[in-house]
């Protein structure tokens, strides 16, 4: 496979910036899976590893004050978002620093001041909830578009259906974006949905709905820009479905005898997003392999720095257990 | 009968396994209890015995689920639903709470739903927030519904069973620190009747009345005060609906000073109705001191380890409470 013409309205300075993002959301993954399988961190993680052109390529074509949702894999929607690695690692080593205080972990990290209105732990549970940061950005006239990132499976909760009829009705601000990873937990979406593409369900509510291969980051960035465009001249909204794949396992403890060997070598060999990327960029010559490479390792001492940071952080104090109940 | 050391998970799944193999009406449906063997581990090697159409994966779902179950036990079928946290009962609620619990009432004693919805509650699992409460009151007000709790393998298996043959709606809550646990567990299918307390460990001095996993903590505290020449008598109800009232009342009357714990949230928690089944009772007038509740704190349950841990009671809160009554008892 091979990626779409890079758009021109695109610099090559933002190119590489988003393929040292794509490396920075990897590593993250990559680090955090390792210190899981030391039981240096406690609780459960889901890595997206694998799944880095929706995050980044969906984000990028959003404005500072527009707002996105997160599901319980979202450390790479985080990141796209603008969110401090430093503080993200902090979070899931439980630190005062972090995001949440150390009271959320992985499946909670927000970042409201920069339009991260969460991760989400409950499958589902943020779809109604950008529907209604949407209705505040048409009630209040604020311009701002809510992206919505949720998974294949979510698309199975009732909370998908409600939240996409009163977002249609309402004529919304809001674009729905389902990272359709083949799976659930475990179920296959080919079980799990008695028709081929969740993104044409995007008909059944009167909105336009786009299918695209997720891994292509410019095909992601296309439609994304579309939708939010759309979204912003008081269209409504719309329903992206993006196919793409998480090459690890839904969290911790999984023997993924789910799938096949053979699919996760495919989607490594033929389909690794980032691999994508750099190919199209080593062809149109906007990059040497070189440069390439020192983009990677910036990436990849960030996150050992975030590490460090997270390590040397404290932990937040008991004192701190009754507080922020209520406001 | 021939007992295996079983763990709570193995005598759960060995419920299940006993109950399907003789009761063709006994399924199984549930996110990911298929191949991957549900979110615990429970349900696995059981679609490879019974297969998917009695062992169903389905999508996620949980309003829908829900409503599955109650609508195939309404028509003869004896559905097992798993959620894979109890936290996710909120999203099933509608169909819990305001159809099974209610249609044989409602009906005029028509009918029944003869389904149970089994789920792990609790914390310690560094799961947050969203992953790790205990909302066992929450059924315990509706009528109509049954709420189980078992604390350890054999129980969970003999409840179990009870709970499959049972003509309502039965609420069976797990426990995720419990998993792990074992003990022998008798082979065959045994029932224990829901109603019916278990005095987990007999004593003098103190009754605690301890649920599901703080019965084990129960214990341990029990074990420390001994040393002190403290007789703890550790009382199990398993089952809050219905609630064994006369093991309650019998053992307070006994030991005149009552300690009840629960991990959920004390405020509003199981812990009050037990408190107020113990003074409206006779045994009100064996009452040497106060009643002394413990439960989790009126927070939701945090990620940091520490955090987590002091959200909810500990074996140190169990001892200095029992200390308490015991010290207040001494005033009167
Ligand atoms: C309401 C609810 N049901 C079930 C779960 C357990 N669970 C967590 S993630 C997950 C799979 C979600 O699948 P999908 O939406 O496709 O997202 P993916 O994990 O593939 O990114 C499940 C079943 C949950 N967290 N919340
Ligand atoms: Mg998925």
């Amino acid at each position: 496979m091979i990626s779409k013409e890079i758009p021109a309205s695109l610099t090559t300075k933002q190119i590489l910036e988003l393929y040292h993002q794509m490396w920075l959301i990897r590593y993250f993954d990559e680090k955090v899976d390792e210190f899981f399988a030391r039981g240096a961190i406690h609780g459960t993680t889901h890595l997206c590893v694998g799944q880095e052109a929706t995050a980044a390529g969906a984000c990028f074509v959003l404005a500072e004050e527009d707002k996105i949702t997160s599901t319980h894999r979202g450390h790479g929607h985080c990141i796209a978002k603008g969110a401090d690695v430093n503080r993200m690692m902090a979070e899931l080593f439980a630190k005062e620093t972090g995001y949440c205080k150390g009271k959320g972990g992985s499946m909670h990290i927000a970042d409201v001041d920069r339009g991260n209105l969460g991760a989400n732990g409950i499958v589902g549970g943020g779809i109604p909830i950008a529907v209604g940061a949407a209705l505040t950005s048409k009630m209040k006239d604020l311009g701002y578009a809510v992206l919505c990132f949720f998974g294949d499976g979510a698309a199975n909760e009732g909370s998908f259906h409600e939240a996409l009829n009163l977002a249609s009705i309402w004529k919304l601000p809001v674009v729905f974006f389902c990272e359709n990873n083949q799976y659930g937990m475990s179920g296959p979406v080919k079980e799990m949905v008695n028709i081929e593409n969740i993104g044409d369900r995007a008909s059944s509510y009167g909105i336009p709905g786009r299918i695209i291969e997720g891994n292509d980051l410019f095909a992601v960035m296309e439609a994304t820009g579309e939708a939010v465009e759309r979204a912003k001249a008081g269209e409504g909204p719309t329903l992206i479905e993006a196919k793409t794949y998480r090459w690890k396992g839904h969290s911790k403890s999984d023997a993924k005898k789910y799938r096949t060997k053979e699919e996760e070598q495919y989607w490594r060999k033929e389909k690794d997003p980032i691999a994508l990327l750099a190919v199209r960029i080593i062809n149109d010559e906007l990059a040497t392999n070189d440069e390439l490479e020192a983009l990677q390792l910036q990436a990849k001492k960030q996150i050992e720095d975030a590490v460090e940071f997270a390590e040397k952080s404290p932990a937040p104090s008991l004192a701190t257990l009754e507080l922020d109940v209520y406001a | 009968m021939n007992t295996k050391d079983m763990t709570y998970s193995e005598a759960i799944r060995d419920a299940i396994s006993l109950k399907m193999r003789t009761d063709e009406d006994v399924f199984m449906l549930g996110e990911d209890i298929g191949v991957y063997g549900g979110a615990f581990g429970v349900s696995r090697g059981l679609i490879e015995e019974f297969g998917p159409e009695r062992i169903r994966n389905t999508p996620i779902s949980e309003s829908g689920i829900a409503g599955a179950a109650v609508g195939a036990a309404l028509t003869g079928m004896r559905p097992i639903l798993e959620l894979q946290f109890s936290d996710f009962i909120t999203i099933a609620t509608d169909q819990i709470i305001n159809q099974a619990a209610k249609i044989r009432y409602m009906y005029g004693g028509k009918g029944k739903v003869p389904m149970v919805l089994r789920t792990p509650g609790g914390s310690g699992t560094g799961a947050a927030a969203q992953h790790s409460q205990s909302l066992e009151a929450w059924m315990a007000h509706i009528p109509g519904l049954k709420v189980v709790q078992p604390s350890s393998a054999y129980d969970a298996k003999g409840l179990l069973i009870s709970a499959i043959e049972d003509d309502n709606p039965v609420i069976f809550y797990e426990h995720k620190l419990l998993y792990g646990m074992k003990e022998p567990v008798p082979e065959d299918l045994y029932r224990i009747p829901l109603g019916k307390a278990v005095i987990k460990k007999e004593g003098t001095d103190v009754t605690v009345i301890a649920t599901s996993v703080m019965v084990h903590k129960a214990l341990e505290a029990a074990k420390l005060l001994e040393a002190e020449g403290i007789e703890v008598e550790v009382l199990d109800p398993r089952t809050l609906v219905p609630l064994d009232e006369a093991s309650i009342i019998a053992s307070v009357s006994k030991t005149g000073r009552v300690v009840i714990v629960h991990e959920a949230v004390k405020r509003a928690g199981f812990g009050a109705e037990i408190a107020s089944v113990i003074v409206e009772s006779d045994a009100f007038d064996f009452l040497d001191a106060p009643i002394e509740r413990l439960g989790g704190k009126a927070v939701p349950i945090p990620y940091n380890p520490e955090l987590e841990k002091h959200a909810v009671p500990q074996v140190s809160d169990i001892v200095e409470a029992v200390k308490r009554t015991l010290q207040r008892g001494k005033e009167v």
